[in-house]
C-alpha cells in the first residue's frame, strides 16, 4: 500500500456564537494516501468546508480548532499543521497543502496581474528566487493547466470563469504540494467547463503526485473522479469507503439514503428524498446525530455515540448497526428488514 | 394556561428587544439620547421661559457673565443667553426638519419615478443630480441667498426654503439606486406576476424595504440643511432678527466676543452646535448599521 | 486607456461649466433685486448721493453692462465674454476686473485647500485602513469614533475653538491673516516660514474636521474587503500579513475612497470658504465674504463660477487618475 500523506485524527472545530457553541467538526479521523483522490460529500452546513479550512489553519474567530492533529507528509518528512507556529504555518500553506477555493470568480485580486499574483505566492515561499525563475515557474504552471503563457500578463477581469478557476489551480500547484484541497471548485461554472476543469485537476494532480480532497455534493462527479468517498453529517464523518463500495453497498443509513436519492436509469421518475431536515448544529440530537431521521434507529442510538468500525477492506463506518470489524450485527432493524426483503 | 404564562415570561417584549438592540448599536443610542435631551431642553424651556421676549435684543441687561439671575449670561444686545439657547435649538432644528422633509418628499417622488419607470425622465434626473453634485452646494446657496433674497427680510422660513433647494439631491439618488436594485429582485417579479399594479408594488413592496434608507437619508438631509444654514449665517446671510444658534455664533464673532473676554456668548452656541451635529451624525452612523448589515462590526 | 472614457469625462466637464455659466446668467435676471441699483443704493445711504444722480448712474451702468438689450442677445454676449475669461468688473474695487480680484486670491486658496485635502485624505485613509484591519492594536480602532464626532462638526466651529485655545489663550500660533504685517511678499525662507505658521490653524480646522470622514469610509470598505474571496485566497497562498495588507486589502479598499474624493471637492471648497473668512486668510473665501457685505454681485458670481470650474477640473483630474488604480476601468468593460 502507498504511504499516507495526510493523517487527520480527532479533529474538532467549535464556533462560539451568541446563541451558543456549535461543533462544526466533531472528532474526524481520516487518512489520505499519496496519489489518491478522496471525495468529501454531505449536505450544506455539515462541516465539509470547515474541515478543509481547519486543515489550512484558516479558521477565524469566533471559530476555534479545539483539538486534533493533521499530519501532512510521509514518514520521512512530515509536519502537523495544527501544531506549527505562525511563521511555519504560513510556509506550509501552498508548499505542503494547497487550497483551491470555491468562489473562483472572486478569488483573484482584481487590481493585480495574474503573473504578479503567482509570483507573490512563489516569493513568499522561495525568497531567493529570481524574477526570471519565478516567471518561468508561473508560466509553466499556467501551461500545465492548459492556459496560454500570455495569461501571465493579464488581469482577472479579462478571463472567463473557467480560465479564472484554472488560474487558481495553477496557483495551487505552483509549489508541488503533497495535498490539494479543492472546495467545490466547479460550482460556479457551466456543465461543460466543469468537466474540463475537473479533468485538468486530475491531470495536474497525477503529474505532481499529490493527493486530492475534492469537496462537493455532486455525487455523479464524485463517482467518476474519486477513488474513495467520505460522507459527513452534522460535523461528523459517518462513512468512508471506496467509490465502488459506496455506490453499490453503502453501509451507514445516511449514506444509504444519500445513494438511494440519486436518480438513475432504473428508478427514473421516482425521487427518494431523505425524510426530515438536517439538524441545527446548535441543537444536535443526543447519541448518534442521525437517529431522528434514521429508518433503522434503535434505542441505543438515542443515547450512545457510535464508535468507529473498520472493515477488513479499510472502510470506516460510525453506526450501531455494525460491530467493531464492520460486520452487520444480528438482530438490528437492518438485518431484519433485509431478511424480509430477500 | 401554563403555555400562556410561559410566553409572557419567556418572550421578551417589543420594548426589551428595542432596548437590547440599542445596547448593541451604541451610536444610535447615544445619538437618540442627545436628541431627546435637546428636545426636552428646547420644548420644555419654551414652556417655562418667555423666550419670545427674552431671546431678543434689549430684553435684559447686556454682557452679564453667567450666574445669578442669568445662568448662561447675556449678550451685548441684551438677550438672555439661556432663552437664546432654548429658542435657538428650536429654530435651528426647525430649519433642518423643514428642509429635510421637503428633501425627502421630493427625493422619494423623483427617485421612484426615475428608478421605477426609467426612460428619458430618468436620464434627466440622473444628469441634473450629477451636475448638482459637482457644484459646491454652499456656494450655490450663497449666490441664491445673497442675490435673490432681500438680505433684510430673511426669516427662518426663508432659510428652510433656501436650504431645501439642494436637500432633494441626496434622497433622489439614494431612492433611485435602491429602486433600481430592488426592481430586479424576485419579490417584485412575484408581485408583478400576481397582478399587482405599479403603485401597489411601489407602496406595498418597495417602500417598506426602503424605510431604513429613507430614515438615514432624512437625518442626513436635516444635518446638511443645518450645516448649510449655518454656513449662510456665518457669512451674514442668515435671519438677522432671529436667535438661531448660527446667528448667535455670527453675532459673537462679529462683536469679537472672544477677544473681549465675553467667552460665554460664544461658548453656549458652540456647545449647542456640537451637540446637534454630533447627535445627528451618531444617529446616521447607527442607522447605516441598520440599513447595511454588511458594515456591522463584530466587536 | 480608453479614449471614450476620457472623452466622456471631458464632455461632462464642459457640460458642467456651461450649466454653471447659464445658471449664473439666469439667477440675477430672475431676481427682483437689481444688483447695480442695490449697490448704488447702499453707496447712497453711506455717502449721500441724490436719488436723481443715482438713477442716471444706474442707467449708464446698465448700458455699459448691456442690460438694456434683449435677453437672447445678452446671453450670447455673456457667453462670449465668459469664454474669453471676462467675468465683469468688481463694484467694490471698481474698476478692477473680477478675474484679477479672483486671481490674487486663488493661489492662497489652492495652496491651503490643496495641502489640507491631500493630508486629510492620506491621514484619514491610513487610520481607517488600520482601524479595519483585525491585527491592529486596540487604540488604533478606538481612534475612529472620536474622529467621526469631529467630522460631524463644521470646520468653522472647530476653527473657533482652535483660535480660542491655541491662538488666544495659549498664544502658540498666529490667529489671523496669512502672513505678519510688515513682511515683504517674496520667496525668502523667513516669509515662507511665516506663511506656514499662519496657515497651521486654518489647516488644522479643516483637517480635524474631515479626517474622520475618510477614516470611517475606509474602515467600512476595509471590513467589506476582508470578506472577499481574494483576500482569503491570498491567506491560503501563505502570504505574509504585510503583503496582504497593502496589495490585497488597501489597494482594493481605496478605490471607492478615490471616487468619494472626486465627489468631496464641492464640500471641501464650501468648508474652505467659511474657514478662510474666520481667519481672514486672503483667499477667495475672504474675498467672497467681503463681496457679500459690499453687495458686489459680479464678484459673487465670478467666485461662484470659478469654484464650479475648480471642482469640475479637480473631479476630472481624479477621474483621469482613477484608471491607473483600477485596471477594470483602464481597459473598459468587454
Amino acid at each position: 500500500m502507498t504511504s499516507a500523506v495526510l493523517q487527520v485524527s480527532d479533529l474538532r472545530v467549535t464556533y462560539y456564537t451568541d446563541s451558543g457553541r456549535t461543533k462544526a467538526v466533531d472528532g474526524v479521523n481520516l487518512t489520505l494516501y499519496a496519489g489518491e483522490r478522496l471525495g468529501l460529500v454531505g449536505e450544506s452546513g455539515c462541516g465539509k468546508s470547515t474541515m478543509a479550512l481547519s486543515l489550512m489553519r484558516m479558521i477565524k474567530p469566533p471559530g476555534r480548532i479545539e483539538s486534533g492533529s493533521a499530519i501532512v507528509g510521509d514518514e520521512n518528512d512530515n509536519i502537523d499543521m495544527l501544531k506549527l507556529n505562525e511563521e511555519e504555518m504560513l510556509q506550509a500553506r501552498l508548499s505542503r497543502i494547497a487550497y483551491i477555493p470555491q468562489g473562483a470568480m472572486n478569488s483573484l485580486n482584481p487590481v493585480m496581474r495574474i503573473g504578479t499574483q503567482m509570483m507573490d505566492a512563489i516569493q513568499a515561499h522561495i525568497p531567493r528566487a529570481t524574477k526570471t525563475e519565478m516567471k518561468e515557474r508561473a508560466e509553466a504552471s499556467l501551461e500545465s493547466v492548459e492556459l496560454k503563457r500570455s495569461v501571465f500578463n493579464m488581469y482577472p477581469h479579462e478571463l472567463s470563469g473557467g480560465m479564472k478557476q484554472r488560474v487558481c489551480i495553477a496557483i495551487g500547484i505552483l509549489l508541488s504540494p503533497k495535498v490539494i484541497i479543492a472546495d467545490e471548485p466547479t460550482s460556479a461554472l457551466d456543465v461543460v467547463v466543469q468537466r474540463q476543469v475537473m479533468e485538468t485537476i486530475c491531470k495536474v494532480q497525477e503529474k505532481i503526485g499529490a493527493a486530492v480532497i475534492l469537496i462537493g455534493h455532486d455525487m455523479g462527479l464524485m463517482c467518476q473522479i474519486t477513488n474513495r468517498v467520505a460522507v459527513m453529517y452534522a460535523g461528523k464523518l459517518v462513512e468512508l469507503s471506496t467509490v465502488r463500495e459506496m455506490f453499490t453497498d453503502p453501509m451507514h443509513p445516511y449514506a444509504k439514503a444519500l445513494i438511494a436519492s440519486l436518480p438513475n436509469l432504473e428508478n427514473k421518475g421516482v425521487f427518494q428524498g431523505i425524510p426530515g431536515l438536517a439538524p441545527s448544529l446548535l441543537k444536535l440530537p443526543s447519541g448518534c446525530v442521525f437517529h431522528p431521521r434514521c429508518q433503522y434507529a434503535m434505542d441505543v442510538c438515542k443515547t450512545t455515540t457510535p464508535e468507529q468500525a473498520v472493515t477488513s477492506s479499510g472502510r470506516y463506518v460510525y453506526c450501531h448497526l455494525y460491530g467493531k470489524a464492520g460486520q452487520p450485527l444480528p438482530g438490528t432493524p437492518l438485518t431484519k428488514s433485509e431478511a424480509t426483503n430477500y | 394556561m401554563a403555555i400562556a404564562l410561559q410566553s409572557t415570561i419567556g418572550g421578551p417584549s417589543q420594548r426589551t428587544l428595542v432596548m437590547r438592540y440599542l445596547r448593541r448599536n451604541k451610536s444610535l443610542a447615544v445619538g437618540l439620547i442627545i436628541v431627546i435631551f435637546l428636545l426636552v431642553f428646547s420644548i420644555g424651556g419654551s414652556l417655562v421661559m418667555d423666550t419670545g421676549k427674552l431671546a431678543y435684543p434689549l430684553a435684559v441687561a447686556p454682557l452679564q457673565p453667567p450666574g445669578g439671575e442669568y445662568p448662561l449670561g447675556t449678550d451685548k444686545d441684551g438677550r438672555d443667553l439661556l432663552a437664546v439657547m432654548i429658542r435657538g435649538v428650536l429654530l435651528t432644528g426647525a430649519i433642518g426638519v423643514m428642509a429635510g422633509t421637503v428633501g425627502i418628499v421630493v427625493g422619494v417622488v423623483l427617485g421612484f419615478l426615475a428608478g421605477y419607470f426609467g426612460g428619458a425622465f430618468d436620464m434627466v434626473v440622473r444628469w441634473v443630480t450629477e451636475v448638482l453634485l459637482t457644484i459646491p452646494g454652499l456656494i450655490l446657496l450663497i449666490i441664491i441667498a445673497g442675490t435673490i433674497v432681500d438680505k433684510n427680510q430673511v426669516s427662518v422660513f426663508t432659510m428652510a426654503a433656501v436650504t431645501s433647494i439642494l436637500a432633494w439631491v441626496g434622497p433622489t439618488r439614494v431612492v433611485r439606486a435602491q429602486v433600481l436594485t430592488m426592481k430586479e429582485r424576485t419579490f417584485v417579479s412575484i408581485a408583478k406576476l400576481s397582478g399587482m399594479g405599479n403603485m401597489e408594488i411601489i407602496f406595498k413592496e418597495l417602500m417598506p424595504n426602503m424605510l431604513p434608507f429613507l430614515v438615514a437619508s432624512f437625518v442626513a438631509q436635516v444635518m446638511g440643511a443645518i450645516y448649510a444654514s449655518f454656513g449662510l449665517e456665518a457669512l451674514g446671510l442668515g435671519p438677522a432678527r432671529e436667535p438661531t444658534i448660527g446667528m448667535t455664533i455670527r453675532w459673537a464673532v462679529f462683536h469679537s466676543a472672544m477677544f473681549n473676554q465675553w467667552w460665554w456668548w460664544l461658548l453656549w452656541p458652540v456647545v449647542a452646535m456640537v451637540l446637534i451635529f454630533a447627535s445627528l451624525s451618531l444617529i446616521n452612523v447607527g442607522l447605516d448599521e441598520v440599513a447595511n448589515p454588511r458594515v456591522r462590526r463584530t466587536e | 486607456m480608453r479614449l471614450g472614457y476620457i472623452l466622456r469625462r471631458f464632455l461632462f466637464l464642459i457640460f458642467v461649466m456651461w450649466t454653471a455659466a447659464t445658471v449664473l446668467f439666469l439667477i440675477p435676471r430672475m431676481s427682483r433685486v437689481n444688483p447695480i441699483r442695490e449697490r448704488f443704493a447702499a453707496l447712497a445711504r453711506s455717502t449721500g448721493y441724490s436719488p436723481k444722480d443715482l438713477e442716471s448712474i444706474i442707467a449708464s451702468y446698465e448700458l455699459k453692462f448691456g442690460l438694456d438689450k434683449p435677453l437672447p442677445q445678452q446671453y450670447v454676449e455673456y457667453m462670449g465674454s465668459v469664454l474669453r475669461g471676462d467675468l465683469g468688473v468688481s463694484l467694490m474695487a471698481y474698476p478692477k476686473p473680477v478675474t484679477e480680484l479672483i486671481g490674487e486670491a486663488l493661489p492662497w486658496t489652492i495652496g491651503l485647500l490643496g495641502v489640507t485635502t491631500v493630508l486629510t485624505f492620506l491621514i484619514g485613509t491610513v487610520i481607517g485602513a488600520l482601524a479595519g484591519w483585525p491585527r491592529s492594536p486596540k487604540w488604533v480602532k478606538g481612534m475612529v469614533p472620536p474622529l467621526m464626532i469631529l467630522a460631524a462638526i463644521p470646520p468653522y466651529i472647530l476653527g473657533l475653538l482652535l483660535v480660542y485655545f491655541i491662538g488666544f489663550r495659549l498664544k502658540l500660533l498666529p490667529m489671523g491673516s496669512a502672513y505678519s504685517a510688515g513682511l515683504t511678499k517674496d520667496w525668502s525662507i523667513p516669509f515662507i516660514l511665516d506663511v506656514v505658521t499662519h496657515a497651521i490653524l486654518p489647516a488644522m480646522s479643516l483637517i480635524l474636521g474631515s479626517v474622520g470622514f475618510w477614516a470611517l469610509g475606509m474602515r467600512g470598505m476595509g471590513v467589506t474587503i476582508q470578506g472577499e474571496d481574494y483576500v482569503n485566497f491570498a491567506e491560503h497562498k501563505g502570504l505574509k500579513p504585510g503583503r496582504i495588507f497593502y496589495w490585497y486589502y488597501v489597494r482594493n479598499a481605496i478605490l471607492p475612497q478615490v471616487t468619494s474624493l472626486a465627489l468631496a471637492f464641492g464640500g471641501i471648497i464650501s468648508a474652505g470658504v467659511l474657514v478662510e473668512g474666520l481667519y481672514g486668510f486672503p483667499g477667495i473665501g475672504s474675498t467672497l465674504g467681503a463681496a457679500i457685505l459690499a453687495n458686489d454681485y459680479f464678484v459673487i458670481y465670478g467666485i461662484g463660477y470659478i469654484t464650479v470650474v475648480a471642482v469640475a477640473v479637480s473631479m476630472l483630474m481624479v477621474d483621469l487618475l482613477y484608471p491607473l488604480l483600477d485596471p477594470r476601468i483602464r481597459y473598459g468593460k468587454k
